[in-house]
C-alpha cells in the first residue's frame, strides 16, 4: 500500500473536508508508514475533536517534494490506545508524543513516550500519564534518560541559560568530555497559541502569527496568510507577492548573518563575530525602512501586506543591500580563510544524511547533510513560483556545513532581493479577505529561514477556524541537535546548539 | 593575518555617539510614542478601541486613553480612524518608572522614566549587572537586547553588562508574558539576585502578556509577580528604546531637552476593510 489513499493536493489548496480521504486506523498507519520509507516526508500529524463523541481524528500531512504535492488522509480512533508509528517512522516520534499530550492518546509502543510542552490535556479525564484531572503538570518532572556507570556523570543546564536567549532544558549523560547522550527537554515557552486560535480568525489572530516566533514573524504570518487567502478564495496581488518575497528573504538575511557571527563568536573569533553583529541590525532596518518594524511586524497582511515601496524608498533599499551585503562577503570570508577557525568548524557537530532523512529535518541543517530540501522549489508560493531561487547544499553536515549553508543563501538571497526591487509590478497592495469557506482544510508551506513552516487550517460550518495546526521547523529539527552531541566534547555544545540556532517558542507554540 | 587587519580598517568605527551625540536616525516609518488628538474624534466613535488587537485604547469619561503597556504598536488603529486621531510619532524615549505612567491621555506628554534614588545610583549608576530571563518571550526583545551588545551601541561603556548568574546581577531584565512554565524559573533567579535589586520589564509581553494577554498558560507579564522599576514598552522595543530606558534610569541622561520629533510616515492611504 502506498500513500495513494491520501487526498493529493497543491499546497494552499483549499478542499471541503468531506473530500480528506477517512480510512481505517490501519490503512492510515501503513500509508504514512510506506510513504515516509517511499521518500515523502510528514509536515504535520495531528488531531482534532470534531464533535460531541469525544472521539479523536488523526490528520497526517505528507510533503511529497519529487510531485509538488501535499498529500493528506485521516482516520477516526475509537480509543485512546493506538499501536505508534514510531517503530516504524521515526520522523514521527514528537508528533505522536504532542497526539499524547494534546488529547491524552497512547501511541503504544512509542519508545519516548514523554509531555513535550508540560500541559494539560485538551480532553479533560483524557491523560497519557495518568496524572490528576485539573491540575497544571510540573514542567520538568518526567522521566530523563540516564546511562549508568560509575565513570558517567549527568550535566545539567537550563531552564535559564547563561546568555540572552530563551529558555530549555538540556540533560547530558558524559564520560568525562565525551557526550554519550543529549536529552532536550522543552515547553517552558509554551503560552498556548494553537487553543487560542480555535474560533478565529480575529482581529488579535494575525498579531498572534507573527509572534509564533518573534524572529519569524514574517514566515509564520506568510503561512498564515496564504492560509485564510486560500480558504477565502482570495489572491493577493502580484506587487503584493513580490512585496512578501522581499520581507521574508531580508528575515531570512537578518538571521542568517546573525548566525554567522554567533558561530564566529562560539569560537573566540572576534572580528566576523563582531562585524555580523552590526550587519545583522543593517538587515533588520531594511525590514524597517519597509514597514517600520525591524522584526517585519505589520508587513504581512491577509490580502497582501501592509506597506507598500515607493521609487525612492526602492532606490534606498537597493542601495544599503548593497553596502550591508559588501561587508557581510568580506566579514564572511574571513571565516572560512582562518585555519583557526575551519579547525573548530570542521567535523564538529556532524549528523548523516541517514540520520538526517530518518529524523524528518528539514531547512538549512537538512541541506548541510545533502538534502535538497526547499520549500521555496519544492512547494513554491507566491513570488516563487516565477522566481526560482537556487537550493544551497552542502555535504558533510558538521557545524561547517551549516554555517556555510548559511552564507550560500546569503548571496543567493540578496540576488533574489536585488532581482525583485529592480522591476516591480504594479498593483494594489491589498485585496479584502471576505468570510472562509465553511468546512474546508488548507495546508500551507513557507520555507522560513530555519526550514519548512507548516499551518494547516481547518475551519467548522460557519467558517470559523475549528482547528489550527503550527509546525514550526525547529519542532523536526531538535531532535537533530541531541543526534549531532553524539560523542562530541560537552564543551561544543555551544557551537553545535548556535549551528543549528532552532527556535524554543516556536517548537513550544 | 593581513587580511584580518585589513578588514578591520575597511569595515571602520561604528559605534553611535550617542548620549554625547545625536541619536541615529530612524527609519521614517518608525512607530514610536503615539500622540491622541481628541479633538478629531467623532462623537461616540469607538472605532480605534473596537480595532485595537490587545484593547490598549479605551474611551471612557475622561476621553481618549491609551496604555503603551499594552500597545503592540501595530497600525490597526491608525488604520480604523479615519480623522487621524490616532499617530505615531518617531520617538523612541518610552520608558517609564510606574506602570500607570504608560497610560497616555489625550494631550498629556508621557512622564519618562526618574533617576533612581542617589542610594541606588551610587550603588548601580556606574556599574550595572543583569540578568535577562526570558520566560515565554518570543526571541525579539531577546535579539534586540543582545543587539545592545554589538559594537554599535557597546553598551559596555557605560558600564552595563548581562552577566551570566543572578548571583553576579544587580537585576533582572524579563521579557515574555511569563508563561506558567517559566513562573517558578524567575521567581526562583529573583530571588537569588542579592538585595538592593532591580528589575526591569522589556517589551509588552513582560509589562502586560501583550498578544498573549488572558492565555490561560501565561500570567500577563510580571505585573504580580515581581516589584518592578523600569518598564520599556515596545513589541518589541527599538534598541534605542531600551538604552534610553536604562540611561534613564541610572541619571545618566542629563540633557533632557524636549525634542521636536517627526511623525511616522503613512504607510499609504486608508486600508480596506478586512472582513474576518
Amino acid at each position: 500500500m502506498n500513500s495513494q489513499g491520501f487526498a493529493a493536493l497543491h499546497a494552499r489548496q483549499a478542499i471541503p473536508r468531506g473530500q480528506v480521504p477517512q480510512m481505517p486506523f490501519a490503512d492510515f498507519r501503513g500509508s504514512i508508514v510506506d510513504a515516509v520509507a517511499g521518500g515523502q516526508r510528514v509536515a504535520a500529524l495531528f488531531g482534532d475533536v470534531p464533535d460531541s463523541t469525544g472521539n479523536v481524528d488523526l490528520y497526517a500531512v505528507l510533503a511529497d517534494s519529487s510531485r509538488a504535492l501535499v498529500r493528506v488522509g485521516k482516520t477516526t480512533l475509537d480509543s485512546d490506545r493506538f499501536p505508534s508509528l514510531t517503530p516504524d517512522c521515526p520522523p514521527v516520534h514528537l508528533f505522536e508524543r504532542e497526539l499524547a499530550e494534546q488529547y491524552g492518546l497512547r501511541p503504544e509502543g512509542h519508545p519516548w513516550l514523554k509531555p513535550v510542552r508540560f500541559h494539560a490535556s485538551y480532553r479533560p479525564g483524557h491523560d497519557a500519564w495518568d496524572r490528576r484531572p485539573g491540575e497544571h503538570p510540573v514542567i520538568g518532572v518526567t522521566d530523563f534518560f540516564r546511562v549508568e556507570g560509575e565513570e558517567i556523570h549527568e550535566v545539567a543546564v537550563g531552564p535559564i541559560h547563561a546568555g540572552v536567549i530563551e529558555p530549555g532544558h538540556f540533560r547530558f549523560q558524559c564520560h568525562g568530555e565525551q557526550v554519550f547522550h543529549l536529552e532536550i527537554s522543552l515547553g517552558y515557552q509554551h503560552r498556548g497559541v494553537e487553543r487560542v486560535l480555535v474560533g478565529g480568525p480575529g482581529k488579535r489572530t494575525i498579531h498572534l502569527m507573527e509572534q509564533v516566533s518573534g524572529d519569524t514573524s514574517v514566515g509564520h504570518a506568510t503561512a498564515y496568510c496564504q492560509a485564510v487567502e486560500a480558504l477565502a478564495g482570495v489572491e493577493p496581488s502580484l506587487r503584493a507577492q513580490v512585496l512578501r518575497g522581499v520581507a521574508l528573504e531580508l528575515e531570512r538575511l537578518a538571521n542568517h548573518t546573525g548566525d554567522l557571527g554567533a558561530l564566529a563568536g562560539d569560537v573566540g573569533f572576534l572580528p566576523t563575530s563582531s562585524y555580523c553583529g552590526r550587519l545583522r541590525g543593517d538587515f533588520l532596518n531594511l525590514t524597517a525602512l519597509l514597514c517600520g518594524s525591524r522584526f517585519g511586524r505589520g508587513m504581512v497582511r491577509p490580502g497582501g501586506v501592509g506597506f507598500d515601496l515607493d521609487a525612492g524608498r526602492i532606490k534606498q533599499c537597493l542601495e544599503r543591500l548593497e553596502g550591508a551585503f559588501r561587508d557581510v562577503s568580506s566579514a564572511a570570508n574571513l571565516l572560512w580563510n582562518s585555519a583557526s577557525v575551519l579547525a573548530r568548524f570542521e567535523g564538529t557537530g556532524a549528523i548523516s544524511q541517514d540520520t538526517c532523512v530518518a529524523l524528518g529535518m528539514v531547512g538549512p541543517a537538512a541541506r548541510a547533510c545533502g538534502l535538497e530540501c526547499d520549500v521555496r522549489r519544492d512547494f513554491p508560493t507566491g513570488i516563487f513560483r516565477f522566481k526560482l531561487v537556487p537550493v544551497s547544499s552542502w555535504i558533510t553536515g558538521d557545524v561547517f556545513a551549516r554555517a556555510y549553508v548559511r552564507w550560500l543563501e546569503i548571496q543567493r538571497s540578496v540576488a533574489f532581493v536585488k532581482d525583485q526591487l529592480q522591476v516591480f509590478p504594479e498593483g494594489p497592495i491589498r485585496a479584502i479577505v471576505g468570510p472562509l469557506k465553511p468546512d474546508h482544510l488548507v495546508v500551507s508551506l513557507v520555507e522560513g529561514w530555519r526550514g519548512e513552516i507548516c499551518h494547516v487550517a481547518l475551519t467548522d460550518s460557519q467558517g470559523r477556524f475549528s482547528r489550527y495546526k503550527i509546525v514550526d521547523p525547529s519542532f523536526h529539527n531538535w531532535m537533530g541537535l541531541a543526534m549531532a552531541l553524539r560523542d562530541q566534547q560537552i564543551s561544543d555544545f555551544p557551537l553545535c546548539n548556535k549551528s543549528f540556532n532552532l527556535s524554543y517558542c516556536g517548537h513550544d507554540l | 593575518m593581513i587580511n584580518i587587519l585589513w578588514e578591520r580598517v575597511r569595515q571602520g568605527h561604528r559605534t553611535i555617539a550617542y548620549p554625547v551625540g545625536d541619536p541615529p536616525p530612524l527609519p521614517d516609518r518608525f512607530r514610536g510614542l503615539p500622540v491622541l488628538d481628541e479633538s478629531k474624534c467623532a462623537d461616540g466613535c469607538r472605532g480605534c478601541a473596537e480595532a485595537c488587537p490587545t484593547d490598549a485604547i479605551a474611551r471612557d469619561d475622561q476621553g481618549l486613553r491609551l496604555d503603551l503597556g499594552r500597545c503592540l504598536f501595530c497600525t490597526d488603529c491608525v488604520d480604523a480612524c479615519p480623522e487621524g486621531a490616532i499617530r505615531y510619532t518617531q520617538d523612541y524615549r518610552l520608558a517609564t518608572t510606574t506602570r500607570e505612567d504608560l497610560v497616555l491621555r489625550n494631550g498629556q506628554e508621557l512622564k519618562l522614566a526618574q533617576p533612581l534614588e542617589q542610594k541606588m545610583r551610587r550603588l548601580f549608576g556606574r556599574s550595572l549587572k543583569l540578568r535577562q530571563v526570558c520566560a515565554g518571550g518570543d526571541s525579539s526583545a531577546e535579539a534586540d537586547l543582545n543587539v545592545l551588545g554589538t559594537v554599535v551601541f557597546d553598551l559596555g561603556r557605560f558600564g552595563i553588562q548581562f552577566v551570566a548568574s543572578p548571583r553576579h546581577a544587580d537585576g533582572l531584565v524579563v521579557t515574555g508574558p511569563v508563561t506558567e512554565n517559566m513562573r517558578l524559573a524567575l521567581l526562583t533567579a529573583y530571588e537569588a539576585v542579592p538585595a538592593p535589586k532591580l528589575v526591569i520589564a522589556v517589551g509588552v509581553d513582560a509589562i502586560s502578556g501583550g498578544i498573549f494577554r488572558d492565555h490561560p498558560e501565561v500570567h500577563n507579564g510580571v505585573e504580580g509577580l515581581l516589584p518592578v522599576d523600569l518598564y520599556i514598552p515596545g513589541n518589541p522595543p527599538h534598541p534605542m528604546s531600551i538604552l534610553d530606558g536604562f540611561l534613564r534610569m541610572l541619571g545618566r541622561l542629563e540633557r533632557n531637552e524636549p525634542r521636536t520629533v517627526p511623525v511616522t510616515a503613512q504607510p499609504h492611504p486608508a486600508l480596506l476593510p478586512v472582513a474576518t
